[in-house]
């Protein structure tokens, strides 16, 4: 029943947040911050019980919660929090309050449901990293999607409408796809053992023909890189990034996008190993081909949204590549790289739009030396862009870091090919930097720096990035159990599909661990 | 055993003497809230017997009407609708009429129609099946022109009449061709006949597609739909709504069973036709649904695709498949209801106006009415928490169990086009509110502007309806499995 709380508590809060409105303006803030530390304390007193328990094998949960739904199709309200879960549960109320604090001042008009909506999505999104059941998974994942598009298109900007359809269409088609070969899985279970079952557990163990996986697998993939971005179905994001108010684009970048991610490690990689194996190679190059393009587009942008943006694809070019690795070192990077990037884009986003609130446009040629009007805002962007770019010493390092280590054993050439977007990186990140705070003075406004809010909360995820730069254990050992899991579920053997966990594999992984930086 | 006939055919007759004493009543004296209130308890007392006839289903009363649970479910669908809109329609009338034209026939016509929805889903019989037909056709043709000083009103009513007078002759002389090869009139018997020839003859196939081009002209399924777009228009919208939900779900309802006793979506060639039916009216109703500007035609485009979906699930054959399509007509009964209803009681404010742009910052200012039209909205289009995902879940799970992977195909590439155009409508509830120019004009006509209790129960009935079985679908989903089960067992009894 706590599980069920992690995701009430924001769906409760939200109604609360629209009518508190009616007392004052910082009222509703002052509501979704406390639902969302709450819910982000919980996530952790539940998560810190006894690490012990988690053996390999579905057992894994540390926590379990079922209750019947719709017996009929053996829909169950299943859900289950592990290592995995955790991290991005924690990440979710993190990513969230900086989204509430970089919305404080954009905001003014109907602050009531801009909370409301923000705290539903975000309910959806918690629930998205609980379900273990495809059909709750499903329902969450499409149930994020609404309060999303409010935010968008109620307080988004000039281009809002176009955007908004852009957005929902796009993720709602590759939803549909999943959706599909969801209700497909279930039918074959039914097929299996004469009663459909869309549980997580029921469908691992469901044996598929290699043609029907390939199929399933493509349709799950399809999904979930729609939601990655990856790069061919990246095109609704520059526009959504840019035209949604400043806490919509937190939240799209910081959680939604590692929902996708979240899928491909949850779902696709144990269900369908065999089948991921033979787009192994595509899948890397898809990712290859994100951080190279959209790192190149990045350096071409002239609007820091929009070049915030497209790093933000770059980057989750790194998760593609990482999840289809296959090694325990590249998922735990993944697992990092979600975290880092999380954190990362949600400073730089927040400083982006602080940036437009100050000179009603995002055009960087007309900014240039702020450093010396805003130092405060000058500082931090110049630090999340050095977290950006890979500075050794934050948390995107040990992300990339470890996704490129891990995964250089299988595929040197892309390998190689993706450090080359690091170096892209460096340059769109230092040019940003270069063009909007050095240089000539354009705009001879005088301007206020950033507020004290706003600064504490930059301030705040700066420490995480480094605390997590610095002791990376945390997260890491958090998810190794899960990852250990996923190796083990992906291992192509179908002779021995639970090994026991002192395996030859593991042990060699465990090992490998200890010498991780 | 004759007393056993009559506690089977108990809700039929009870609304017939409904009727009766409704016409009586309006005969003696003219008082508008009283008849709307009899023909409310009238449905009311109707659907209370439903339990009743159920302790005798099934059961075959005379050679022409099956009373099952598949049909007593579909009569409490078309009932419960028909409160639903008697509820809207009062205040609709009250605005839209004076006092000296006369409203009250429009209760009777309204229980008259749903009379013969009744006996459709019992239908088991040429004869019956061509009886409620007409009932019904006649009944909404002249509820369509009912607000007869107007002129869309009556140009709707005359293209109803010709669709009818169409869809009556081709399933006439279908049923003649039908009865000319099998000599008999019953389904069954048609069946027992059509699964025993060797092989299938052009008069026999003409026979059935024929009778089923007459249902699919009513349901309004592509390329037959030419006229559901002006008649939703035309048509008061209370009646837009009949049109939309009861009237449609009493033809599924005949659908199924003719489908299923008589084994018409085993023949390949008709299983050819529907699918490529399914297909067009998918296609057709979402793209033209796009260049809509008027949300009345808009909704009426759209509903052709959702029955483009409908007939995706019939065409998975077999008790998953009837499922799928009771639980969506269901859903999508609720779905019109709701965006209709919302129609309704702006349009009766500010005259009829149903442009998009009307509905321009609605929630800004009536923030009820408008998240009513978003839920319905987000419901047609399929997102969760409503019915209208649950629904199209269901759909799609009997194409994929059916293995039909191009039609499921089709439904979710219109699926994601159909989002559009009902985002562009939820878009405009959130616009910034219109410019004031239109507010001096919507003064000036200076109608009574309350929302009167029924407005609001019937509406907030839709509401929880929609969120309810999108959240729990768990016991509808059980009494739809029974009524299907007893569907397929009477099939499956008398060979």
């Amino acid at each position: 029943m706590s599980l069920w709380l992690l995701i009430l508590i924001p769906i409760l809060a939200a109604p609360f947040a629209w009518i508190a409105q009616q007392q004052s303006r910082s009222a509703p803030r002052w509501i979704t911050l406390g639902a969302l530390s709450v819910d982000g304390l919980l996530a952790l007193l539940l998560g810190t019980g006894d690490h012990a328990v988690q053996a390999s094998g579905h057992e894994a949960w540390l926590v379990e919660s079922r209750l019947n739904w719709i017996p009929h199709w053996g829909i169950s309200l299943h859900l289950g929090l592990d290592g995995l879960s955790l991290i991005l549960i924690v990440l979710t109320a993190v990513v969230g309050v900086v989204a509430t604090m970089a919305s404080w001042t954009e905001i003014q008009s109907r602050v009531g449901l801009f909370h409301c909506n923000v705290l539903l999505a975000l309910g959806g999104v918690i629930g998205v990293f609980l379900a273990i059941d495809l059909f709750l998974f499903f329902f969450f994942w499409e149930l994020m999607l609404v309060p999303m598009y409010l935010l968008i298109v109620i307080w988004g900007h000039a281009q809002r409408r176009q955007a908004s359809f852009k957005f929902f269409l796009f993720t709602q088609a590759g939803s549909l796809v999943l959706l599909v070969a969801i209700v497909a899985l279930a039918l074959l279970h039914q097929q299996a053992t004469g009663h459909p079952s869309f549980d997580y557990a029921d469908l691992m163990e469901l044996t598929l023909s290699p043609e029907m996986a390939r199929w399933l697998m493509l349709a799950f993939l399809i999904g979930f890189l729609v939601k990655l971005p990856a790069f061919p179905f990246h095109t609704w994001l520059p526009d959504t990034y840019t035209e949604a108010p400043t806490g919509a684009t937190i939240i799209l970048a910081g959680i939604l996008a590692k929902t996708g991610a979240y899928g491909l490690l949850r779902f696709t990689i144990p269900m369908f190993p065999e089948a991921m194996h033979e787009v192994t190679p595509i899948a890397m190059g898809l990712g290859v081909a994100g951080i190279l393009y959209a790192a190149v587009l990045a350096c071409a942008q002239t609007d820091i949204k929009r070049l915030v943006a497209y790093s933000s694809i770059s980057h989750m070019g790194f998760i593609l590549l990482g999840a289809f690795a296959g090694t325990e070192l590249a998922l735990q990077g993944v697992v990092m790289q979600m975290v880092a990037h999380g954190l990362s884009t949600g400073g730089l986003f927040l400083l982006a739009g602080a940036l437009e609130e100050r000179y009603q446009t995002r055009e960087m040629g007309h900014m240039g030396g702020l450093w010396a009007v805003t130092p405060r805002l000058a500082t931090m962007a110049l630090f999340f862009a050095c977290a950006s770019l890979g500075l050794p010493g934050m948390a995107n390092f040990i992300g990339e870091f470890l996704i490129l280590f891990g995964s250089y054993a299988t595929q040197p050439i892309m390998i190689i090919l993706a450090s080359l977007g690091m170096v892209m990186t460096a340059i769109y990140s230092l040019g940003m930097m270069q063009r909007t705070f050095f240089g000539r003075q354009q705009d001879t406004r005088s301007v206020q720096d950033l507020s004290n809010v706003a600064f504490g909360t930059v301030l705040l995820i700066a420490v995480l990035q480094i605390w997590l730069g610095l002791y990376p254990k945390v997260v890491l050992s958090t998810a190794q159990p899960v990852m250990n899991q996923l190796i083990q579920a992906a291992a192509p053997s179908p002779t021995m599909p639970h090994p026991p966990s002192e395996s030859l594999l593991s042990s060699h992984l465990t090992t490998s661990q200890g010498s991780t930086p | 055993m004759i007393l056993q006939d009559f506690i089977a055919l108990s809700p039929i007759l009870t609304l017939g003497a409904f009727a009766l004493v409704t016409m009586l009543a309006i005969a003696f004296q003219r008082h508008h809230a009283r008849i709307a209130t009899f023909a409310f308890l009238s449905c009311l007392f109707t659907l209370v017997t439903l339990p009743w006839a159920a302790t005798a289903a099934p059961r075959t009363v005379t050679t022409l009407l099956v009373v099952d649970r598949h049909a007593l479910l579909y009569m409490g669908l078309i009932l419960t609708a028909t409160m639903v809109i008697i509820a809207l329609s009062y205040r609709y009338l009250m605005v839209q009429f004076r006092e000296e034209e006369g409203v009250e026939e429009y209760y009777l016509l309204l229980l008259l129609a749903s009379f013969g929805g009744l006996v459709l889903t019992t239908a088991a019989h040429f004869v019956s099946f061509f009886l409620g037909f007409e009932l019904l056709g006649l009944s909404l043709c002249s509820l369509i022109g009912y607000l007869r000083t107007r002129r869309h009103p009556l140009e709707a009513a005359v293209k109803y009449l010709l669709l009818s007078i169409t869809a009556s002759a081709l399933l006439l002389f279908g049923l003649a061709l039908l009865y000319f090869e099998s000599g008999a009139m019953t389904f069954q018997e048609v069946g027992a006949i059509l699964k025993q020839a060797h092989s299938v003859s052009a008069l026999w196939l003409g026979g059935l597609v024929l009778v089923l081009v007459g249902i699919a002209l009513k349901l309004g399924l592509a390329p037959f739909h030419m006229w559901i777009p002006d008649v939703y228009q035309g048509a008061p919208t209370p009646i837009t709504i009949y049109i939309a939900t009861v009237s449609k779900a009493a033809l599924v309802a005949l659908l199924l069973r003719f489908a299923t006793e008589v084994g018409v979506l085993e023949l390949p060639a008709v299983a050819h036709l529907f699918s490529l039916l399914a297909v067009v009216s998918m296609v057709t109703g979402n793209v033209l649904a796009l260049l809509q500007q008027n949300v009345k035609r808009l909704l009426a485009y759209s509903s052709i695709a959702h029955f483009g979906y409908v007939l995706v699930a019939l065409l998975a054959g077999g008790p998953p498949a009837a499922e799928a399509v009771t639980f969506y007509v269901f859903v999508y009964c609720a779905m019109s209801l709701g965006a209709f209803g919302v129609v309704t009681v702006y349009s009766s404010e500010r005259s009829d106006k149903n442009r998009v742009e009307d509905y321009q910052g609605l929630f800004w200012t009536r923030p009820w009415l408008a998240a009513m039209l978003a839920l319905s909205l987000l419901s047609l289009a399929g997102i969760p928490v409503t019915a209208g995902f649950i629904g199209k879940f269901y759909a799609i799970a009997a194409g994929v169990d059916a293995g039909l992977w191009w039609l499921v195909l089709a439904l979710i590439a219109n699926s994601v086009i159909s989002l559009y155009y009902y985002l562009r409508l939820i878009v405009t509830l959130f616009g910034e509110v219109a410019a004031p120019a239109t507010l001096p004009e919507a003064q000036t006509v200076q109608r009574p502007a309350f929302i009167s209790w029924t407005t609001v129960c019937s509406l907030g009935f839709v509401a929880s309806i929609i969120l309810a079985l999108g959240v729990y679908p768990e016991p509808l989903i059980e009494l739809i499995r029974q009524s299907v089960s007893n569907l397929f067992m009477v099939a499956v009894q008398k060979p």
